[in-house]
């Protein structure tokens, strides 16, 4: 059974229509990545997939209609959001951020496991856990995201943009991590990226779109070895 | 010297009720970015509250607490009920509601009980402890009672969860939500707590000023004052601009010759404006700062 199944999804912002009739389905236990240019509904997708848009269509998360619910009630279900921009709460301390990240959970024991390992996985972050979130750096803020959503324990995280604003040894360092946390942690994913073959080097499957519909889908390898994806986004 | 330690410890007393004032409006402020101007009418109309089961013979600490909690509850259903169907909408039909709850507020408080002037009773002893001269008993006791108050809900905000997630839903509703904070819910919880710091103000003031339905409007003026002083965004702010609006309103009134008590509100909308003026983030604010 697939974890997330979408069907001819569509978002809107007031009256204009961004996305027209998605698809798709994402494994259990598997990467998968949405390629695209700007504006051709990445980042809706994602914030469709959380209810954070106007959406008509069928969403499955684990069989349980999620489509038309509430963001609060969605991720309820397992699905870690690392939104655009990072979604930091300024004023609050590092470790208070990661613990917001486990809101939802009743196990505490289980939490303080996943800090630590939160931690071991972003050193950099217990360094500053008692340092107001607002002051880290676009790259640390970027880990505390990614951090947030691992607390939740998910079964999804939604990355959007992860490299965005990193240094090119940042970003290789943290696609190192989330490969590691998806064998590890056995969490699914689904990556929005401007970088394609950072996405593609990580996803088992890949979706290509362009505005608002999807117009190539297969396995990541596949993808990343046809003629126009390499031209138009890749760069070779 | 007596009659400036006289001043200053009256000017405390009367800030504490100004910082619990300030408290509740920079509560639903931090998360709506508007001031609640019913505010000090939600706490008159607690105080009525209060008033009526004293006369019915409840004890006075009992009462106390019973009011904090029926405010408490009466605060969350505010916002359900009558708030929440303009909230996010636009700042003029927000405002509109506010002031519209003051006035029904008002209106309801002088309908049931009527306008004529109630006495109130003040729990505190006849004599301040320690031999204290200087400071009436009252007095004393309101500045025990708003501290004690102000520090439990700093230990709310900085230690449970749930006062986390209030905060988090202040500063960042979208992220909130996607970490399952339910933030309508968080924001009910708000106005809520607004209208028991609230109803604390208001049961300490009334036996200083009596009782009568427009009570807390220059109260919260001057709660509107320590809020700006201390710093719109930041509540610890506000509750010191509150104690040091109580002590500067004292001293002006008594040692600016012209002031003297009927010009006294007056000292409050002076600080409002100087403040707006100079210094729009208050002494202890943040500076908003948006990265682009």
């Amino acid at each position: 059974m697939a974890l997330l199944e979408v069907s001819n999804l569509e978002a809107f912002y007031g009256q204009t229509q961004v996305l027209r009739g998605l698809s798709f389905k994402l494994e259990e236990g598997s990467v998968t990545a949405i390629l695209g240019a700007n504006g051709a509904g990445k980042t809706t997708t994602l914030r469709a997939i959380c209810g954070m848009v106007r959406t008509a269509g069928e969403m499955r998360f684990a069989g349980e209609r999620i489509a038309s619910r509430a963001t609060e009630s969605i991720v309820r279900h397992g699905i870690a959001h690392v939104p655009e921009g990072r979604g930091t709460f300024m004023r609050l301390s590092t470790e208070q951020n990661l613990k917001l990240g486990a809101y939802t959970r009743k196990d505490a024991a289980g939490v303080t496991d996943d800090l630590e390992r939160v931690y071991r996985y972003f050193p950099r972050l217990k360094e500053r856990r008692n340092q107001q979130a607002g002051t880290l750096s676009g790259g640390e803020q970027q880990m505390l995201a990614v951090g947030r959503a691992l607390m939740m324990r998910p079964k999804l995280m939604l990355l959007d943009e992860p490299s965005f604003g990193l240094a090119p040894l940042l970003t290789e360092e943290l696609f190192r991590i989330l490969g590691t946390i998806s064998s590890e942690r056995q969490v699914s994913m689904l990556v929005v990226e401007q970088n394609a073959s950072l996405a593609l080097a990580i996803a088992d499957h890949a979706y290509l779109l362009e505005t608002g519909r999807i117009v190539m889908s297969g396995r990541a390898r596949d993808i990343s070895r046809d003629e126009t994806v390499r031209k138009a986004y890749l760069g070779y | 010297m007596d009659l400036f330690l006289q001043q200053t410890s009256d000017g405390l007393a009367f800030g504490g009720i100004y910082a619990c004032v300030a408290l509740a409006v920079v509560m639903i402020y931090q998360a709506t970015d508007h001031l609640n101007f019913a505010q000090g009418e939600m706490a008159m109309f607690s105080t009525y509250i209060a008033f009526t089961l004293l006369h019915h013979g409840v004890p006075y600490w009992w009462t106390f607490l019973l009011t904090m909690g029926i405010s408490f509850i009466g605060g969350v259903l505010v916002e359900r009920i009558i708030v929440r169907p303009v909230e996010g909408t636009t700042v003029l039909n927000e405002v509109i509601v506010f002031i519209g709850l003051l006035a029904i507020f008002n209106s309801l408080a002088g309908w049931i009980w009527d306008y004529t002037i109630k006495p109130f009773p003040s729990p505190f002893p006849d004599k301040a402890p320690f031999g204290i001269t200087f400071i009436g008993p009252h007095d004393f006791g309101v500045i025990g009672v708003t501290l004690v108050v102000l520090a439990a809900v700093f230990l709310f905000f900085r230690f449970t969860p749930v006062g986390l997630a209030m905060r988090a839903a202040a500063q960042n509703p979208d992220s909130a939500r996607l970490v399952g904070i339910r933030v309508g819910w968080m924001l009910a919880l708000g106005w809520g707590l607004a209208a028991a710091i609230g109803s604390v103000a208001g049961m300490m003031v009334a036996p200083i000023v009596f009782l009568e339905p427009n009570m807390m409007m220059g109260i919260l003026v001057y709660g509107f004052a320590g809020a700006l002083l201390g710093g719109i965004s930041n509540p610890v702010g506000a509750v010191a601009g509150g104690f040091m609006v109580g002590v500067l309103e004292n001293w002006v009134g008594t040692y600016v010759p012209f002031v003297g008590s009927e010009l006294k509100l007056t000292v409050a909308l002076v600080l409002i404006v100087t403040v707006l003026v100079f210094r729009p983030s208050g002494l202890f604010g943040h500076v908003v700062v948006k990265r682009v």
